[in-house]
């Protein structure tokens, strides 16, 4: 398909995002069997799982808080009265044959998420509604080369869907607006975000409409996206075959589309039409929830920073530029060690090099996470205010004292005493070292005296060999300069 | 042969054994065999069960129930024993937990005999819908036993074992009680767990005993009741203690809806019966007086709309994929859904599954399940109207006497009007008790029923019993 760029830009896309996430959660939604993905197949299952004659769904109560948490960081309104529906429908991995979900009572609604657009300018995107609603089994096609086998282990697991307004208008931007999803809720501690183990899962409606038009096109749905790179693909696919389509007269079908991850294509699953009426009605074997304010608070009081909230604080605070800012709060766990050095260090720009410095470089070098990272944040705080301080230099701290560090639980003052690294900043031991190496290099003396400025390198070479580098070579060619005078 | 527990109690202590009594309710069965009231009877289990039960009340540590003997109808879930709703569907299907209100009268060491034989999946008033057959009413083979726990009925009826259990639906407790001379309680909607229960319609549904007096329907309600974790939709308090006995200096006030004695389809001798009993209430000192309640032809639409859209989303998943009845003709998925539900249901399940599929379908939803809703709210508020000025309310439990076997059998409409004066405390979650009153001169007997306000089980229970004394 070739499009041309003036065609292209007759078009605008209108991008929607239906995001599945499920929640970490230790046990099921509506029962105590465990939530983890990865065990044997049909292990995590009860007679409730299996939807056994006379079950009945127990409540998770912690899964309503971690959908209260996700609407909490998307500014949502919390529903103070809900209740849950079943979805019918018939599905061999969907043992009761209807899905618990939220229908006419989502436990959030509106709200926003803000992202960078395709420009790289901030937008928002506006949330529709975020729902709690329950995991089908998995049906295997491709293990037994005649029978679909099923496997329920995933057959109840928290989900929330988190469904977005149409304001995305690129691939770009629906590509961050997934990272920035995927971020909140890694930050939050809710779903592990990972989309090739479908724990997040993304459906894309898309449409495009004449630029300037205020009438949306027919739309799509494309599934079965299991990667941020793939929703951004998909889209791209979907907007150019709309855009040729229009422009050949042809109707665009509103249907679900499945995407190839191979030819990078989508190809129609079914239409609209033929889609199920779900009779969806209250589910009456669980009771409406109430969700008041004290609650909302005490809830609210267990999240963690955000990162928008983090990244505008270091930019606009801290006076960190937006790229430092950026990789600071890519992942809580660094944005949280950085809280955490800064909480002893007001020297935020070196807090800052030294964590995307020295830090990530081990870390990336030994392939860990900074959980697992040997020094801790108050000693690299120590190590900053010890290098402000004016007792070790940089070079020092970078080349030997921070890989001592790394063997040692000593303070880095401690390790630097012991290693006999303290700087000597006593003006008059340099001093008199200084006026030493004049008389020991005499001519190199009246040269740099007449003016030959380079020589300081030299001098300052001789000076750091007499003091075995221990000489602040900021005070060092301060009294050099003043003692060539 | 033993009718109540305490019969049974005075059988031990006169050093019977409750493998004694168990073998007798067995012989018993084995002697009635042609009413067909059991589907199965669990000979190994109850007499192991027994034996221990033997053990417990020699060493001192027998509980409450010990030596009860009790039949479950064939919709509750017992670990290691099989359950089919009377339906095909269930074929071979056994469960692997057990119910929370079987465990506790287990708990308490009543000794599980069989399960027994009833309408599939609940709905039916005669039994008649049973895919094992037909139940007999003891009092007349030609007769129903009502319906839908009919074999529930029939066995209490004909002393088959101490009591039974049942579930009331639209009621399916009351009435195969009056039509079997029975006492049948359905408890306030929240009183007993549901969990264990193969579910009709869920916000209807409400497990009851079927026994021979008013005390032993109060003992096993006060084992099975409480808090369940695993029913959301209980009330979540301690079980209810149901021993009271009545206080005959308290007078009592209670209202009888004027529609229901004056019902068209109401059998002459129903009527007279039932005022004859206003009659000796009021003679007593209480006060009984007519109330209106203009929702009389609404109920039985309302229920039939609420409770087939409950139905047909509760039986989706006996889809033949899972467990159960698997049609050996289809191949592919959706040949199986369809073979196996047309196969492994009966007419009357198909009926309701396609009336709620209706119901609740785009376009109808408002229509009928929306209006269904509105209605039931306007049922439960007029109700708790009159009862929060009345004690209880009396209406005759069904309008006749039972019927002939194979006589509504072609006619729905018939049928679910039998339903007409029990649906209204299933629409509200009242409790409400069929007491067994009447004798018709046609030899059967026939109930009397009364209704009490939510969670009033024990004013309602001591009432009742006090009533089977002074108005029999």
């Amino acid at each position: 398909m070739g499009l041309s760029e003036e065609i292209r830009n007759k078009y605008q896309a209108v991008i929607g995002l239906e995001v599945h996430a499920q929640m970490l959660t230790k046990t099921k939604a509506y029962s105590n069997d465990k939530n983890e993905f990865g065990s044997q197949p049909n292990t995590n299952i009860s007679a409730i799982t299996l939807g056994h004659p006379g079950t009945l769904p127990r409540m998770n109560k912690k899964t309503i808080d971690f959908a209260i948490k996700m609407g909490l960081a998307c500014e949502s309104d919390i529903a103070p009265e809900q209740y849950f529906a079943r979805k019918n429908y018939f599905y061999p991995d969907l043992p009761k044959g209807y899905q618990i979900t939220q229908d006419t009572t989502p436990i959030c609604t509106g709200g926003k998420v803000i992202v960078k657009d395709g420009e790289g300018a901030e937008k928002e995107v506006g949330i529709t509604r975020i729902h709690m609603e329950e995991d089908a089994g998995k049906s295997i096609h491709d293990i037994d080369p005649f029978n679909t086998l099923i496997d329920l282990n995933r057959a109840g697991v928290p989900l929330i869907e988190i469904v977005s307004e149409p304001d995305i208008r690129s691939s770009q931007e629906a590509y961050n607006y997934l990272t920035e999803i995927r971020k909140l809720v890694r930050y939050l501690d809710i779903c592990d975000g990972n989309m090739e183990e479908g724990s997040l899962r993304c459906d894309a409606n898309v449409s495009v409409m004449l630029k300037g038009s205020s009438e949306y096109g027919t739309r799509t749905e494309t599934k079965n996206l299991n990667s941020i790179r793939n929703v951004q693909r998909a889209i791209d696919f979907e907007i150019e075959r709309q855009i040729i389509a229009n422009e050949n007269g042809e109707t665009i079908n509103q249907e679900t589309r499945n995407f190839n991850a191979v030819t990078g294509t989508t190809t129609a699953m079914r239409s609209k039409e033929a889609a199920n009426d779900y009779r969806y009605f209250p589910e009456p074997d669980l009771q409406p929830i109430s969700v008041d304010q004290n609650h909302i608070d005490r809830v609210q009081s267990t999240m963690p920073p955000l990162p928008a909230a983090l990244f505008k604080k270091y930019t606009q605070e801290l006076g960190l530029s937006a790229y430092d800012a950026e990789i600071l709060t890519d992942q809580k766990e660094i944005a949280l060690f950085f809280e955490d050095i800064i909480s002893n260090t007001k020297n935020y720009k070196s807090a800052a090099n030294w964590l995307m410095g020295s830090v990530k470089s081990y870390l990336n070098e030994k392939a860990i996470g900074i959980g697992e990272f040997p020094i801790s944040a108050a000693r690299i705080s120590e190590l900053i205010n010890l290098i402000d301080s004016g007792k070790v230099s940089n070079n020092l701290a970078s080349q030997k004292l921070f890989p001592a560090m790394l063997e040692s639980d000593d303070s880095p003052l401690k390790i630097a005493e012991v290693n006999n690294w303290i700087q000597d900043s006593d003006e008059d031991a340099i001093k008199n070292m200084v006026l030493e190496v004049f008389a020991e290099n005499p001519s190199e003396f009246e040269r740099f005296k007449g003016g030959e400025k380079k020589l300081m390198g030299f001098l300052m070479g001789q000076l750091m060999k007499k003091s075995q580098g221990k000489a602040d070579p900021k005070s060092a060619s301060k009294l050099i300069n003043e003692l060539a005078k | 042969m033993y009718a109540t527990f305490a019969e049974i109690k005075a059988a031990l202590s006169e050093g019977k054994t409750a493998v004694d009594i168990t073998k007798s309710y067995l012989a018993n069965i084995q002697k009635n065999k042609h009413l067909n009231a059991f589907l199965e009877v669990f000979e190994e289990s109850a007499l192991a069960q027994a034996k221990s039960v033997d053990e417990k009340i020699k060493s001192g540590t027998a509980g409450k129930l010990a030596g009860m003997v009790i039949g479950l109808k064939d919709n509750m879930a017992y670990k290691g024993h099989k359950v089919s709703a009377s339906s095909k569907i269930l074929e071979g299907f056994e469960s692997i937990y057990t119910a929370t209100s079987v465990e506790r009268l287990i708990n308490e060491d009543a000794i599980i005999i069989g399960r027994t034989n009833c309408d599939e999946f609940a709905m039916g008033s005669s039994n008649e819908n049973s895919a094992f057959g037909n139940v007999l009413n003891p009092h007349n083979n030609e007769m129903v036993p009502g319906g839908s726990s009919g074999g529930s009925a029939a066995a209490v009826a004909a002393k088959l074992c101490t009591a039974t259990l049942g579930s009331d639906t639209g009621g399916s407790i009351r009435q195969p009680a009056s039509f079997t001379g029975t006492v049948g309680f359905k408890p306030t909607y929240g009183r007993v767990s549901r969990y264990g229960l193969l579910a009709y319609a869920s916000s209807f549904d409400q497990i009851g005993p079927f026994t021979n007096n008013v005390a032993d329907a109060a003992l096993i309600t006060e084992v099975m009741s409480g808090a369940d974790e695993y029913d959301s939709t209980m009330l979540q308090e301690p079980a209810a203690i149901l021993d009271a006995k009545y206080d005959s200096s308290k007078k009592m006030k209670i209202a009888y809806i004027k529609d229901c004695i004056e019902s068209e389809g109401n059998d002459p001798e129903v009527k007279a019966r039932t005022l004859e009993v206003i009659e000796k209430l009021k003679s007593e000192g209480h006060t009984v007086e007519a109330v209106e309640f203009p929702f009389l032809g609404q109920m039985v639409p309302t229920y039939y709309v609420l409770t087939t859209a409950e139905a047909s989303s509760n039986l989706s998943r006996y889809d033949g994929v899972h467990y159960g009845y698997q049609s050996k003709e289809a191949e592919g998925v959706e040949a199986t859904y369809k073979k196996s539900r047309s196969e492994g249901f009966g007419e009357e399940v198909q009926r309701r599954i396609m009336l709620g599929t209706f119901v609740l379908s785009h376009g109808y939803y408002d229509a009928y399940y929306t209006k269904g809703q509105k209605v039931r709210r306007v049922i439960q508020n007029k109700t708790k109207a009159i009862l929060d000025e009345y004690d209880f309310i009396l209406t005759p439990t069904t309008p006749t006497t039972a019927f002939e076997i194979g006589k509504n059998a072609d006619d729905p409409i018939t049928m679910y009007l039998q339903d007409i004066f029990t649906v209204q405390a299933n629409l509200s979650g009242n409790p409400a008790i069929s007491l067994p009153l009447g004798q018709h001169s046609n030899g059967m007997p026939f109930g009397i029923q009364l209704m009490a306000k939510h969670f009033a089980e024990s004013d309602l229970l001591a009432f009742s019993d006090y009533m089977m004394n002074s108005c029999n």
